[in-house]
């Protein structure tokens, strides 16, 4: 273990080589240059390879194209390269290609404010696909969390055999703090799982008691056959209905019944709260401050802090929240996660959201006065 | 795995009939990848087929050795990937002209530049056939299709010359009437590192045969057999001209470095 200061962008890079991610494939944009100018200088030193492509959609597809080849790999966007990205991410969960993808959120729809941070692409992290599907996305709100949520986030890459978003922001991006920097051997590793029968005998979507496939890689002795279309567990395309129930019924049900996998929330603030605030990211930092604030002057509050936003961690919330008169909701978009938490929160329990979507980030005061007006 | 020394070993058997139409040339190109890769010793588990969308994007599922059937044009950006993680795997791109030329066109030029070890057979059989026919960029001016019924009104894309410019080690067209030089120009494009294309003229009776009254799958393959002209005649032909001819021959074979050897000097242990 070693302290280093750094940026978030270089956290997730870290985090991404202690993981053992040996594969980047990126486009520059703003705000997430930093992590591929990171990796173009630091992957070769480790015998990786750092590819600048032609574009976003070319930058996914080689990612998922050296995973099949038997590496972890990765990629970093923003905004609109997350958009481009979405039919191939969409593939990779189709053919269950574990790999992570890095939305360095910025601020607003289109081109939005390139320098400036957002919290406004969580639904499309949800729901940015074609089709039906569950997808895992992960939250971090400090460097350490980019470095912890990343290795976790290759971990589940690969323990799901899917792709995961890591959703931070350009001010966790651009933002320096000192932070633990893990070896490998000081973390827990999932590798990518080897075939256990004869090569005769494999069929790469044979799944296991979990829901999960055990994919070969192209030049391995076992012959694997990967397709966007519904297929069979030999990997070839099927039309049949009963094929395409069953996938789509695997699909969901090997991520949303092994939830309890997945980085928890983080609780701050007094247990059983009256008033529960649920945040995210760089909003959950002033939202923080402003709950030990209020616990100062008296006042039951509690910080519920997601580390996971899809799946969205339902059981987890309402079980914080069973106390709870009030939640408070703090996000930087229009209602995403409000939208959510109003979903599963049944009345008499108020929903208030606190939304920011200026293309600033939330000051502990104003979380403060919100939690002020909201008691009666 | 022991290496096989006939190309039905390369095909999947269990897996016929394909869902080609009678008379489709698709077969043709296949069982000639398959003829090379035996030619070649070329073992199933060291050898990729990687496919697009469309009518050759089912080629994959015939062939007993690795298999890749990627989204609409992203196929080559795929195998980008598949190659620097596994350099010595022969990849075969099998795409149609929708895919390489239309869609996929930004990915065909930077593959070729980068001079990845790639070989591509381009299908090109005049337009989208899977999804009915309409005009893809290789449809020649004139031609009628689904979405041209009065005739298409753009010149179509010489994608030889592009990928040629754009940085290949080798490109080479024919069509699969002529299935000695198809056999020959495959041989030479998996055996040169780098970049390969091949840009295969190819029936398709159902579709572009049927809308411009060429004829059935017979008919179509003498429309190939006398639309193909030697590159050398082709290339002194008007632009007008070209339209309504086929060139088959060599445009490039050089050696040129390729993408990995090119990435395995940035790496520095």
């Amino acid at each position: 273990m070693k302290k280093m200061f750094v940026q978030g962008n270089t956290a997730c890079a870290l985090g991404a080589f202690m993981a053992g991610a040996r594969f980047f494939a990126g486009y520059p944009i703003s705000p997430a240059s930093e992590l591929a100018e990171y990796c173009s200088e630091e992957l070769p030193k480790l015998g990786g390879i750092y590819l600048q492509m032609e574009d976003e959609i070319a930058s996914i597809a080689a990612v998922i194209g050296a995973s099949l080849g038997g590496m972890k790999a990765f990629t970093a966007t923003s905004g609109p390269g997350m958009s481009l990205m979405q039919e191939n991410i969409g593939y990779a969960s189709m053919a269950e290609v574990p790999c992570v993808i890095f939305n360095v959120q910025r601020f607003g729809l289109s081109t939005g404010v390139a320098t400036s941070p957002g919290q406004s692409d969580i639904m499309q992290a949800r729901w940015g696909r074609h089709g039906d599907q569950t997808i895992i996305a992960l939250t971090p709100a400090s460097v350490q969390e980019c470095f912890d949520l990343t290795v976790e986030a290759f971990n589940l890459a690969e323990r799901f055999s899917s792709p995961v978003i890591v959703l931070s922001d350009a001010c966790i991006a651009h933002l320096r703090e000192r932070i633990n920097i893990f070896e490998p051997e000081e973390l827990k590793i999932i590798e990518r799982r080897k075939p256990d029968v004869s090569p005769k005998d494999y069929r790469p979507y044979l799944p296991d008691k979990r829901g999960v496939p055990t994919l070969s890689h192209y030049g391995g002795k076992h012959i694997l056959k990967t397709t966007g279309l519904v297929h069979t567990e030999t990997g070839h395309p099927s039309s049949k209905t009963e094929v395409c129930a069953s996938l789509m019924d695997r699909l969901e049900m090997k991520i949303e019944e092994y939830q309890d996998e997945l980085p928890p929330p983080k609780y701050y603030g007094i247990k059983d709260a009256e008033t529960v605030l649920i945040s995210f990211g760089i909003s959950s930092r002033a939202a923080r401050e402003a709950v030990h604030r209020a616990n100062l002057a008296g006042f039951s509050v509690g910080l519920i802090q997601l580390q996971t936003v899809w799946p969205f961690p339902e059981a987890v919330i309402a079980e914080y929240c069973s106390k709870a008169l009030r939640i408070i909701v703090v996000e930087m978009n229009r209602g995403q996660i409000t939208r959510e938490v109003e979903r599963i929160i049944s009345k008499p329990v108020e929903v208030h959201p606190l939304l920011r979507t200026d293309s600033n980030i939330f000051y502990p005061e104003e979380v403060l006065e919100k939690i002020k007006g909201v008691q009666k | 795995m022991s290496i096989p020394k006939e190309y039905t070993d390369y095909i999947d058997w269990d897996r016929l009939p394909h869902l080609w139409c009678p008379g489709c040339g698709n077969g043709i190109a296949l069982k000639s990848a398959a003829i090379v890769l035996a030619k070649l010793g070329i073992s199933p588990d060291n050898a990729l087929m990687a496919t697009g969308i469309g009518c050759s994007g089912r080629a994959g599922q015939y062939v007993s050795f690795h298999s890749f059937d990627g989204t609409h044009g992203r196929t080559l950006a795929f195998c980008t990937g598949i190659n620097a993680a596994q350099p010595e795997l022969t990849i075969i791109a099998f795409l149609g002209d929708g895919d390489c030329g239309a869609i996929g066109g930004n990915h065909l030029l930077h593959a070729a530049r980068r001079n990845v070890n790639i070989t591509v057979l381009e299908i090109n059989n005049f337009n989208y056939g899977m999804t009915g026919g309409q005009f893809s960029p290789s449809t020649p001016v004139d031609s009628i299709s689904s979405t041209s019924r009065q005739g298409k009104g753009e010149y179509s894309m010489d994608m030889c010359s592009l990928v040629a410019e754009a940085g290949a080690n080798y490109v080479a067209c024919t069509t699969v009437y002529h299935t000695a030089e198809l056999n020959r120009f495959i041989k030479e494009a998996i055996s040169t590192p780098g970049f390969s294309f091949v840009e295969i003229a190819s029936s398709c009776p159902t579709y572009y045969g049927k809308y411009n009254n060429i004829g059935g799958a017979p008919e179509m393959m003498e429309w190939l057999k006398e639309k193909a002209l030697r590159m050398e005649e082709y290339k002194k032909l008007p632009i007008e001209e070209k339209q309504k001819h086929l060139p088959r021959g060599k445009l490039v074979h050089r050696d040129r470095e390729d993408f990995h050897t090119m990435n395995m000097k940035q790496i520095s242990i």
